[in-house]
């Protein structure tokens, strides 16, 4: 039982409609702790999306589900197998596309396709024909002969979610599978993330931005140092959150009182935040707000330099959900360098 | 987007015992492709060897036998076993270099063998091995070195070699799945090859050596294969001893190194 943030709680519906089911998932790394028990499930033929920032335990939590790890306590099940008892049965069911493409750089796109449908015990036939339609349908035909060290980000990106569907697998895990896209590019992936759910596939997304959850995710987990915050719908949790973000700079810091009473009179029930230094924000719902905000403000002679309504980033939702400001997460690249 | 025409039922798929020899070679052809696409990788196994030949035939040839031609009969097999070893550093760079690229992660998610790629990889090194050799025998045939045997003895002694190297194999393997980078597999396994290939038998008779070095380069796995190469080519002795003695020292390196590189593969996360 978690609870969750509509204030009731919550029963995973445990039972053979889900796809995926995640049971106290515990994982240690040395000193770091992983995951911290983590619960949630995947209802057959609907995506999940797993918010949470940089280490998080998201990758851990997508990893021991496609059986590349071991939990070190709980367990989880996957179409209906148990990945510790059954990981080959699972591994039949199941696509990964990881943060990082798991592609061969050296081989063309055509080759890595055909080499994963032989793998998958195609025939010959059957494995060309499938990278033909797989290349095809994630637009990489012109470029199939060329060595996947010449393609873009985002090709890269699509050729190996393409490699992760050739076997036509019910479960796709996406492990950030837009992270480092641009804008356009994201909005490409999600469309084919659209496509394959309407195929009937089940989803596991994971992801760092609430804009992606919430175009793709029935439910939304969001998970941090590796323990589940809150699991919901997206329209409850964007209740909570608010739906989107009201940003206020005021031209003469001054103003700043000011500002966030009448911020705290739109808001959606959530206290003001101060993300940067001279700038307000606030979850609001509907959209009175900001023309009322607006009002306000004209009434009271308050000029600003900036006013913009935006989907809260992963810090808002944290700020909301628990009060606290995020510490930041070291990136990789920075853990290096300190 | 067009519709799914390609119907490929995973879970129906029958799995069966020959699945790992099937998987492997296709992991065997990937690796192949690799290698005909960037030639410069067989280096190793072609210029490097036909280097090692020239300088120590000419430079040492003279002092250590008196006449180059001389020198070149005892040599040969010695380079070619110096260079076997050598060569085998490719296959831990390359297993290496998959971890690093995250193509791993998507071999270990499939539903095949967890050893199909390692033997897949080893399996594709066996053309390196069969072009050093004809390399090596070209290289000697253009100095002079005239072979005695039959084509029988050079087949087996391409076989032994082959063997040999697959079995040695599994020890860069190994080091290619613990090294943190694929520099630190080449230091690694260059410092341990360095001694083992010149304290042996394959650039000098043993007997010039201290006892306690002798000793060690008469044990010396890579003396034996040597040795079985040199008799298997001309006649230096019988051919028996040495190649069975090669083949223990096979399977001594596979049940040692193999389970460790597979525990290990199984292990990485």
């Amino acid at each position: 039982m978690i609870p969750n943030v509509s204030g009731c709680t919550y029963a995973l519906p445990m039972s053979s409609e889900n796809a995926v089911e995640a049971h106290g998932l515990v994982k240690n790394f040395k000193e770091t702790k992983a995951l911290r028990g983590v619960d949630f499930a995947v209802p057959r033929g609907t995506v999940l999306g797993v918010l949470g920032p940089n280490g998080a335990g998201k990758t851990t939590a997508v990893r021991i589900l496609a059986t590349l790890l071991r939990p070190d306590a709980g367990h989880a099940m996957v179409a209906g197998f148990d990945v510790a008892k059954h990981p080959s049965e699972v591994r039949k069911r199941v696509g990964l596309t990881g943060q990082y493409a798991s592609i061969d750089e050296e081989l063309t796109g055509r080759e890595n396709l055909i080499m994963i449908g032989s793998l998958l015990n195609m025939t010959g036939t059957n494995a060309k024909a499938r990278a033909k339609e797989l290349l095809e349908w994630f637009d990489l035909t012109e470029a199939a002969d060329r060595m996947a060290k010449t393609y873009s980000g985002g090709m890269r990106r699509r050729l190996d979610l393409a490699a992760s569907l050739t076997g036509h697998p019910e479960i796709v895990f996406l492990d950030e599978p837009t992270t480092g896209l641009d804008p356009a590019k994201r909005e490409d992936m999600w469309d084919v993330v659209r496509d394959i759910v309407a195929r009937g596939t089940s989803v596991l997304l994971t992801t760092q931005y609430l804009e992606e959850a919430d175009a793709l995710a029935d439910d939304i987990v969001v998970i941090n140092h590796g323990e589940v915050i809150a699991h919901d719908t997206a329209e409850n949790l964007k209740r909570v959150v608010g739906s989107q973000t009201l940003r206020v700079r005021p031209s003469d810091p001054a103003d700043a009182a000011a500002v966030s009473v009448i911020l705290s009179e739109v808001s959606a029930g959530a206290a003001v935040d101060q993300p940067r230094k001279g700038e307000l924000a606030v979850p609001v719902v509907g959209d009175k707000a900001l023309t009322s905000v607006v009002k306000k403000l004209a009434t009271q002679k308050i000029s600003v330099t900036e006013l913009s309504l935006m989907l809260p980033s992963l810090d808002e939702v944290f700020f909301n959900l628990t009060g606290e400001r995020q510490k930041p997460e070291l990136t990789p690249e920075e853990e290096l360098s300190a | 987007m067009s519709a799914t025409a390609v119907t490929h039922d995973l879970a129906a798929v029958k799995h069966g015992p020959f699945d790992v020899i099937r998987h492997s070679w296709v992991l065997a052809k990937r690796s192949l492709v690799k290698t005909w696409r960037t030639p410069e990788g067989l280096i190793d196994v072609t210029l490097s060897p036909i280097m090692f030949t020239l300088l120590f035939t000419f430079i040492f040839g003279g002092a250590i036998a008196n006449s180059p031609g001389q020198y070149l009969v005892f040599l040969l097999p010695g380079i070619i076993g110096q260079n076997i070893a050598f060569a085998s550093v490719g296959i831990g760079i390359q297993l290496n270099a998959d971890m690093e690229k995250g193509i791993f992660d998507r071999f270990r998610a499939l539903p095949i063998s967890r050893i199909a790629p390692l033997l897949g990889a080893a399996l594709g090194d066996i053309v390196r091995y069969v072009l050093l050799f004809g390399i090596m025998l070209a290289t000697g045939y253009a100095l002079g070195y005239r072979i005695t045997t039959t084509p029988v003895h050079v087949l087996g002694a391409l076989l032994l070699i082959i063997v040999f190297a697959l079995s040695l194999a599994w020890a860069p393997m190994l080091v290619g799945l613990l090294a943190r980078s694929q520099r630190a597999v080449q230091g690694i396994v260059f410092m341990t090859l360095f001694p083992l290939t010149f304290a042996s038998n394959a650039f000098v008779p043993t007997e010039t050596m201290p006892a306690w070095l002798a000793s060690f380069a008469e044990a010396n796995p890579l003396s034996h294969l040597i040795n079985a190469i040199r008799a298997l080519l001309t006649e230096t002795g019988p051919w028996q001893g040495p190649v069975v003695a090669t083949l223990i020292w096979s399977a001594v390196f596979v049940v040692i190194f193999a389970p460790l590189a597979i525990r290990t593969y199984n292990r990485k996360s």
